[in-house]
């Protein structure tokens, strides 16, 4: 050894320390990145509306957050003059609830009967849920408007929900859960006289309460976060959901705007699944790990 | 799989799966193929009859130099959010995964942004970068360079691209953990006693044994930056200014929805069509004999 | 090669205490044997001289240089893992010369070196084989190989056996200790079977709950065991041990199970008449005989040339014996206890008391 141990210790000590503290200090850096937009954002809900047109953006509270977020709450504002926030949460709630709560039901049911039956046509049928992965509403825009505009489900809470209940994902990953569930506990249960649907109610739902749990944090998100799909659908904007609703609130982007009240609906449209994910972080990081495996 | 078990019945799993085949037939399959029928006609001027062209809305669209054009800007806009947004997830994942003190506050701080719709996160960066009224932007301008994203398409190409790369950090970091995670704690044990050292260990042993996780990740961050961003753009840019961050689903849109030409439209939505499923492919297969473990 | 000193290595995680203080001084190419019940601090131990883990206090010294800070690129250590740990996505070649590559090895070097230990431990077909394409043996040699080329100052195995089927165990066993021998490698083997540690080790060292209970040769500790977990721990079946106090000045010992008195065959103990004592002794030192203790036999195992009988004394104590051949059956039998064979331990501190001089 050219070195001697004594100096190769010190030098262990102080490569170690340093390696602690780049990697705390990439992290908070990281941290910070995701955090100051939102940081920002809450700020700006706290001032009035001079104070951002003017582009004196603050980094510490103003004293307009009361009236910011109630005008955002109880009446809306932006270009437009938007609908209230509390409206547009409601329907996003509603919208993301349903097709959380939609998604999980049919999923649950098919996947049951593609693995715990043997029918005709059953990798048919199997085959045909699994082709939709492929099938994102944005490739096929004109001629699912043309099939809602036809079913009049145009403009309502149907239309917003039921085309986005159908989900391959949620069906593959029950499929695989149930594929573990041991021959003998079907067994045991025709023994004891159970039917199919008794087991289904009995012991299927029961052991699929953490993977339901899971799947709904995530159909959750994807409920809320829906796009260009309420976009096309809804036109009144009483049923607007808040993330369509927002960008709405901003138009083109001109400095002139309501921008404290923007913001602040903003805040309000980032809490609840933001809420959803952090409260449900265990369960989610491992139903979304799983789900894509 | 199958199981050897099963519940005798026909008519039950039929109706278990009515929902979720009655769901994705009118909804999925019945859409795409009116696209794909769409694809091959052309509606005269009035769209009150239209007639069979073949392949003619196919070779205007793949002939149409615009239509290259975007599908160029789409090539560089989705490879740049993929390695941005892989890069970064990568590297704080790597971090955060050590033994330091609060790693599991660091992960909870940087998985939240999973739960923020693409639409808001373009809100966010708007409010940050706003030539008027955005902290970042009116600096921009402070330091003397001309930053306007409404009028320079470079720039309001970056905005989108970082944007978009933003809210994909987090679903990136929670796959990388989890793939780091199930790399047996032993055999980065053994190549420290072999003296590879951090940086070593990572590039000969980590990253390889990732590959796969890394693989399936930049099939989803493709995909993603194809078809989900369309938020992104539609409340930022709106494809703008000119054509500079029209990629093609927003393209798919703008001819369908805005410019009703039907035929085009369905033409661009078979050929993504062809793109998602030949992804998805690639991604089945490559999942399916997952190297190492 | 070298030697390998510990000094008072201590280890807590948070609030656990898992190691209270080990000293150990390993001769040059002697193969030292770690074992104990799991949980005992066995593996830690290990870990700590790998450098994987940090000592609390103390400090590792090999080959008279202090290690204590130095990470385990630095140490010159080669380790067999319990699940071989080979990388994955490696040959077996690769896997071999990974730890001389980093070392800057010139690749004829290494080529000749990995060829070598491969020819060593017959698995030179193998070398261009991924890890999941081999069986469990096979790993093994593997993961011995990638030690051996190293030609490291220690060899560290931590249960590298207990993977492998039964019949493998034995005759890799064999194959370690003639390896270790051949190459003459300073080497600790951390194992929880006994038969292992008394087969491979030049000494053991016993863990129990943190410390090193005793240290010495394998035929050393079974014949005079330090104290009665370690009595307890080593031998099969376990030791039989029986409540007594100390009577006649020292010379003898009183049975409190039927009031026996057993004179001491090497000499008095020191304490004063009345101290507790616990007797042990071994089930094949028994014999069959009256005058000493009768049992109840409950159980009968023949083993072929030996049995092995489960009884009780009166008292409800159980005895176990190890007699030759086959012909037991079950009911009263009575045992004698040759005074030649018998440990004495404090009844209450449970250590090995020496006749005194």
């Amino acid at each position: 050894m050219s070195v001697s141990v004594t100096e190769l210790a010190d030098r262990t000590r102080r490569r170690q320390r340093r390696e602690a503290f780049v990697t705390h200090a990439c992290l908070v850096l990281g941290v910070l990145i995701f955090a100051f937009p939102i940081y920002l954002t809450i700020i700006g809900s706290t001032h009035d509306v001079n104070t951002i047109g003017r582009g004196d953006v603050p980094l510490v509270p103003g004293g307009e957050a009361v009236a910011n977020y109630t005008q955002a709450w109880g009446v809306g504002g932006g270009r437009f003059m938007g609908v209230p926030a509390g409206v547009m949460l409601l329907n996003s709630i509603i919208m993301a609830i349903c097709v959380a709560v939609g998604k999980i039901a049919i999923s649950l049911t098919s996947a049951y009967a593609v693995v715990f039956f043997r029918f005709p046509l059953r990798m048919l049928f199997f085959w045909l849920i699994f082709i939709t992965l492929m099938l994102p509403v944005e490739v096929r825009i004109i001629p699912t408007i043309q099939v809602m505009v036809d079913l009049n489900m145009t403009n309502s809470y149907q239309g917003l929900i039921i085309p986005l209940v159908a989900s391959a994902t949620a069906t593959l990953l029950f499929r695989q859960f149930f594929l573990t569930i041991p021959d003998e506990y079907v067994e045991a249960a025709k023994i004891d006289g159970a039917g199919p649907i008794r087991f289904f109610l009995d012991v299927i739902l029961p052991l699929s309460r953490t993977n339901i749990a899971a799947l709904f944090v995530i159909l959750f998100i994807y409920g809320w976060n829906q796009y260009l799909w309420p976009l096309l659908i809804v036109n009144d904007r009483s049923m607007e959901t808040v993330v369509v609703g927002l960008t709405k609130m901003i138009g083109s982007g001109d400095s002139q705007n309501e921008w404290n009240v923007i913001m602040a609906t903003a805040v309000l449209a980032l809490l609840p699944p933001v809420a959803v994910v952090v409260l449900m972080q265990r369960w989610f990081v491992k139903g979304l790990t799983e789900t894509e495996k | 799989m199958e199981k050897k078990v099963y519940f005798k019945g026909i008519a039950l799993p039929y109706l278990l799966l009515l929902p979720q085949i009655v769901v994705t037939g009118l909804f999925f399959f019945w859409p795409a193929a009116q696209a794909v029928r769409q694809s091959f006609l052309r509606e005269d001027a009035f769209g009150l009859s239209s007639q069979f062209v073949g392949f003619e809305n196919f070779v205007d669209v793949l002939s149409d130099p615009t239509w290259l054009d975007s599908a160029f800007r789409t090539l560089i806009f989705s490879a740049s959010v993929a390695v941005l947004a892989l890069g970064v997830a990568l590297f704080l994942a790597v971090q955060a995964d050590k033994h330091i003190r609060g790693a599991d506050t660091y992960k909870t701080l940087l998985i939240w942004p999973y739960a923020v719709a693409p639409a808001i996160a373009a809100v966010l960066w708007l409010f940050m970068f706003h030539p008027n009224i955005g902290i970042f932007g009116r600096m921009l301008n402070a330091l003397g360079v001309p930053w306007d994203y409404k009028l320079n398409g470079n720039q309001a190409m970056l905005l989108i691209i970082f944007a978009a790369a933003w809210k994909q950090v987090s679903y990136n970091f929670i796959f990388f953990l989890a793939g780091l995670q199930s790399i047996p704690k032993s055999v980065l044990e053994a190549a420290a006693i072999d003296g590879a050292r951090p940086m070593r260990r990572f590039w000969t042993v980590v990253f390889p044994l990732l590959s796969p996780t890394a693989f399936f990740l930049l099939v989803v961050n493709l995909v993603y930056a194809f078809f989900d961003t369309f938020g992104i753009i539609h409340s930022l840019t709106q494809g703008g200014p000119g054509k500079a961050t029209e990629t093609l689903i927003y393209r798919v849109y703008t001819d369908g929805v805005m410019n009703l030409n039907f035929g085009s439209s369905a033409a661009q939505s078979v050929i993504l069509m062809i793109l998602v499923i030949v992804l998805t492919m690639v991604q089945f297969r490559y999942v399916e004999r997952k190297v190492h473990y | 090669m070298a030697t390998l000193t510990l000094r008072d290595v201590k280890k807590s995680f948070g609030p656990t205490a898992v190691l209270h203080g080990v000293n150990l001084d390993v001769r040059d190419g002697e193969m030292i044997v770690i074992v104990g019940a799991s949980g005992c601090g066995k593996s830690t131990l290990l870990r700590i001289v790998a450098g994987l883990e940090t000592a609390t206090s103390g400090g590792v010294i090999i080959d008279g240089q202090d290690v204590t800070p130095l990470e385990p690129a630095d140490r010159d250590v080669a380790m067999v893992f319990q699940n071989y740990a080979l990388y994955p996505h490696m040959s077996v070649f690769q896997n071999m010369a990974y730890g001389l590559k980093i070392r800057g090895m010139a690749r004829e070097e290494i080529i000749r070196r990995v060829d070598e230990a491969a020819k060593l431990l017959g698995i030179g077909q193998l070398l261009e084989r991924k890890p999941r394409q081999l069986s469990g043996g096979q790993r093994q040699r593997v993961a011995m190989g990638r030690a051996i080329v190293r030609n490291p100052k220690l060899f560290l195995f931590d249960e590298p056996l207990s993977n492998l089927d039964a019949k493998l165990r034995v005759q890799m066993r064999a194959e370690i200790r003639q390896l270790q021998r051949r190459l003459n490698v300073t080497s600790l083997f951390v194992t929880h079977d006994q038969v292992e540690a008394m087969t491979l080790g030049d000494r053991l060292v016993v863990m129990h709950a943190g410390h090193a209970a005793q240290i010495a040769t394998p035929m050393e500790i079974w014949a005079r065991p330090a104290d009665t977990y370690v009595a307890g721990f080593i031998g099969s079946p376990s030791m039989n041990f029986l409540s007594a106090t100390l009577m006649e000045g020292g010379a003898a010992a009183r049975l409190d199970t039927n009031g026996l008195v057993l004179p001491f065959a090497d000499g008095p103990r020191a304490g004063a008449a009345g101290r507790k004592l616990t007797l042990g002794i071994r089930p094949e030192h028994l014999q069959i005989g009256t005058g000493g203790l009768d049992i109840h036999v409950e159980l009968v195992e023949p083993l072929g040339g030996e049995s092995v009988l489960h009884g009780r004394l009166p008292d409800g104590t159980a005895l176990t014996a190890r007699l030759p051949g086959a012909t037991y059956a079950d009911g009263p039998m009575g045992v004698i206890l040759p005074l030649e064979s018998l440990h004495v331990f404090d009844g209450e501190t449970g250590k090995r008391l020496d006749p005194r001089d």
